[in-house]
């Protein structure tokens, strides 16, 4: 079980032997075979080329091929170009947020050690939204960088105050009592924020698309300002990935194994949000990826956060760029938001996993 | 030997009479309490109108204009509220006392979500009006809830699994409901809000007769089984041992439930929280002794009345009904998840 080929070396340092021990949380999911993971690995990357190559030539106008070569090498001469180009930022968009937002559950999941947690069940995108429309009717912010800070600062407060919420009770935070907790932080949120945009006539039409998550109408410039929170967001919980490994074993173990308990859980916190809070800014809240991808990724890779972490980024660009496809497609020539999509690829999710937990655990 | 076991009977029947007495005048006090109520939302608006004006109106005399406000835009209000606000409370109560607890109440195991996405989508992709789009809400809420259960059921129905996959459920209805809103083609703030949040605004009176009908019918239904709900509430299996037809009993409840929870949806949206909360309340106002339908459904009636008219008066801006219980409920929530979980199934 503990045989040193199956790790990466650079983390057998420090850790003695505490990387080795399997995490509680796969209990029920054995270690996968290394072969697993690189098939897993190929196949993920083959369905994101796929993805990719779906999603510059699927829209509401068909194109051909000579356009599609002609937009990829910078040519914009007629509509078709005109067309495929303006579909590249978006389909960049989808992978980023798609990444973030896998990468952002799983390090929520493996951080409350609960496998419905998810940025928009637990109302932290909701969060960001509040913050947004507080930002935008009463300090008038109108710059991508600003609504960015604003959703990150949002979104964290939501995350704290629902996880506080939860712990509160006795016996801590339950499957249960967060998705409670989320659901009635989303309640009141969603509520202060429609009490804000509701004097305001004039902002009505500018926070729409905060109500709706979707990728659509995305350009460069909204893009560029996201990027650096989300190398920063996708460094840090890639270094808490270790650290998460040892909080899935139980506070007090992690603590017994030298682990600080306290820096571990605050810094995959701040990369969770530093990850979901740009990108709510961005696309509005998207629901579900964060649960449903990393659960897919258990079943692939087992749960090694420092194997989950990257394959729950490249299956979440995955999943959210043949969603944004699918929307385009399944309501031709209008579109459905990526949103819907993915609730309603997530609610079957959440209910499976949620019936195949036994009933003491929720 | 009778001595000793008359005592305590007739201790008891003295305990009873005594609840049953401090039941009945709390009974009158909220409904005095919501009389009130009546007669505050329709003196006082924007203008004062003295009450005998107003009972003047209401018997048909012409005033000009106080006529037009009290019987054009404040009567429409105020009965709707009360009915719409009487169905939530009713609807809510029973589901909390059936699946004893009080946090599996329609609109948080989303029911009154999947009733406001079928009235959505009956309007605008069927473009229904009218009588049909409480059928189709209906019909929605009825399925949803159908939905829950059946998704629900692994060896019996847990509390907390039904809750669960219900708040799963009113995420994607949510989204559907935001998506069909967005793509109406007279997509306005106020409506749109109407069918997220509740609100009595734009009330008519003749979605009243309606309203009214469903109240009666399906409350009396629920009132002719208050005594089954009652022993529902010491578990399935003491219920069945006295005599309960289980399934009959489920189903007749559930049914009117959602059912008016479903018609008062189709009217004001879904006013948030309004039947999570009514239980709660009235059963610590009456003390728990007694069905709790007929107080639950006066304390429904008073925080729709009472929500709507802080909405419009009492802040600094005129708001829906809905954002003001959400905002009071969501505490109430965050209570009882805080609260120790060992008393969570009694309400």
């Amino acid at each position: 079980m503990l045989t040193c080929s199956q790790k990466p070396p650079a983390t057998q340092s420090s850790g003695v032997t505490a990387p080795q021990l399997r995490p509680a949380s796969s209990a029920s999911q054995p270690r996968k075979k290394l072969s697993t993971r690189f098939a897993g690995g190929l196949l993920l990357l083959a369905l994101l080329a796929l993805a990719l190559m779906l999603s510059v030539a699927f829209g509401a106008r068909e194109v051909g091929w000579p356009e599609i070569v002609a937009a990829l090498s910078g040519q914009v001469d007629t509509i078709g170009d005109a067309t495929v180009a303006s579909r590249l930022p978006r389909t960049l968009l989808a992978v980023l947020a798609g990444a973030a937002l896998g990468v952002s559950g799983g390090v929520m999941q493996g951080l409350t050690r609960n496998p419905l947690a998810d940025p928009g069940l637990l109302g932290v995108n909701a969060g960001a939204a509040l913050a947004i429309v507080i930002g935008i009717a009463w300090f008038g912010i109108d710059k991508t960088t600003t609504y960015i800070w604003t959703a990150i600062l949002g979104a964290g407060l939501a995350a704290v105050a629902v996880y506080a919420i939860a712990s509160l009770a006795r016996g801590g935070a339950t499957p249960l009592r967060l998705a409670l907790a989320g659901a009635a932080t989303t309640a009141a949120l969603s509520s202060l924020a429609t009490a804000v945009i509701l004097p305001r006539g004039d902002i009505g039409g500018l926070v729409q698309p905060w109500l709706v998550g979707g990728v659509g109408g995305a350009t460069y410039e909204q893009i560029m300002p996201v990027l650096p929170f989300l190398t920063a967001g996708f460094l840090i919980t890639l270094l808490a990935a270790r650290k998460l490994n040892l909080l899935a074993m139980g506070d007090d173990t992690a603590a017994g194994l030298g682990e600080k308990v306290a820096v571990a859980r605050a810094m995959s916190a701040v990369g969770a949000v530093l990850l979901c809070g740009p990108i709510t800014a961005v696309c509005g809240p998207i629901g579900f990826v964060g649960l449903v991808v990393p659960h897919a990724c258990r079943l692939l890779v087992g749960g090694d956060y420092r194997w989950l972490l990257p394959f729950s980024a490249l299956a979440g660009a995955v999943l959210l760029t043949f969603s944004d496809v699918f929307g385009r497609l399944v309501a031709h020539p209008s579109e459905l938001d990526v949103g819907i999509v993915t609730a309603f690829i997530g609610a079957p999710v959440f209910i499976w996993i949620v019936r195949n937990r036994k009933v003491g655990s929720l | 030997m009778s001595h000793l076991t008359h005592q305590p009977a007739a201790r008891f029947s003295q305990m009873r009479r005594a609840q049953a007495r401090q039941r009945w005048r709390m009974l009158a006090m909220l409904g005095a309490v919501l009389l009130a109520g009546v007669m505050l939302t329709l003196t006082l608006g924007q203008s004062f109108t003295p009450l005998t004006t107003v009972l003047r109106i209401l018997g048909g005399a012409e005033v000009p204009g106080a006529g037009f406000t009290v019987r054009e835009l404040r009567l429409p209000r105020t009965v709707i509220s009360v009915l719409t606000g009487a169905c939530f409370g009713l609807g809510g109560i029973a589901f909390q006392t059936m699946l004893r607890n009080p946090l599996a109440s329609p609109d948080i195991i989303g029911i009154s979500t999947g009733a406001s996405t079928g009235a959505v989508f009956a309007i605008v992709v069927l473009s229904m009006s009218g009588p049909a789009v409480s059928v189709v809400a209906i019909v929605a809420g009825l399925g949803v809830a159908l939905l829950i259960y059946v998704l629900s059921w692994r060896q019996g129905v847990t509390g907390g699994r039904l809750i669960l996959i219900g708040i799963g459920l009113a995420a994607m209805l949510q989204s559907v409901t935001t998506y069909l809103l967005m793509r109406a083609p007279s997509w306005t703030l106020q409506e749109a809000l109407r069918w997220i949040t509740g609100s009595v605004n734009g009330a008519q009176l003749d979605q009243a007769l309606p309203l009214l009908i469903a109240l009666l019918l399906f409350g009396g239904l629920l009132l002719s089984r208050s005594r089954d709900l009652e022993t529902l509430r010491l578990g399935d299996d003491i219920a069945a041992g006295l005599g309960i037809r289980l399934a009959t009993t489920r189903i007749i409840i559930v049914t009117s439930a959602v059912a008016l929870v479903a018609f008062a949806t189709a009217v004001s949206g879904p006013i948030a929280f309004v039947a999570f909360l009514s239980g709660p309340i009235a059963s610590r106002l009456t003390g728990r002794n007694g069905s709790l339908l007929i107080p639950s459904a006066l304390v429904g009636a008073l925080l729709v009345l009472l929500g709507d008219y802080a909405g419009q008066f009492l802040l600094p801006a005129r708001y829906p009904v809905g954002i003001v219980t959400g905002v009071l409920g969501a505490p109430y929530l965050v209570y009882l998840i805080i609260r120790d979980n060992k008393s969570r199934g009694t309400l």
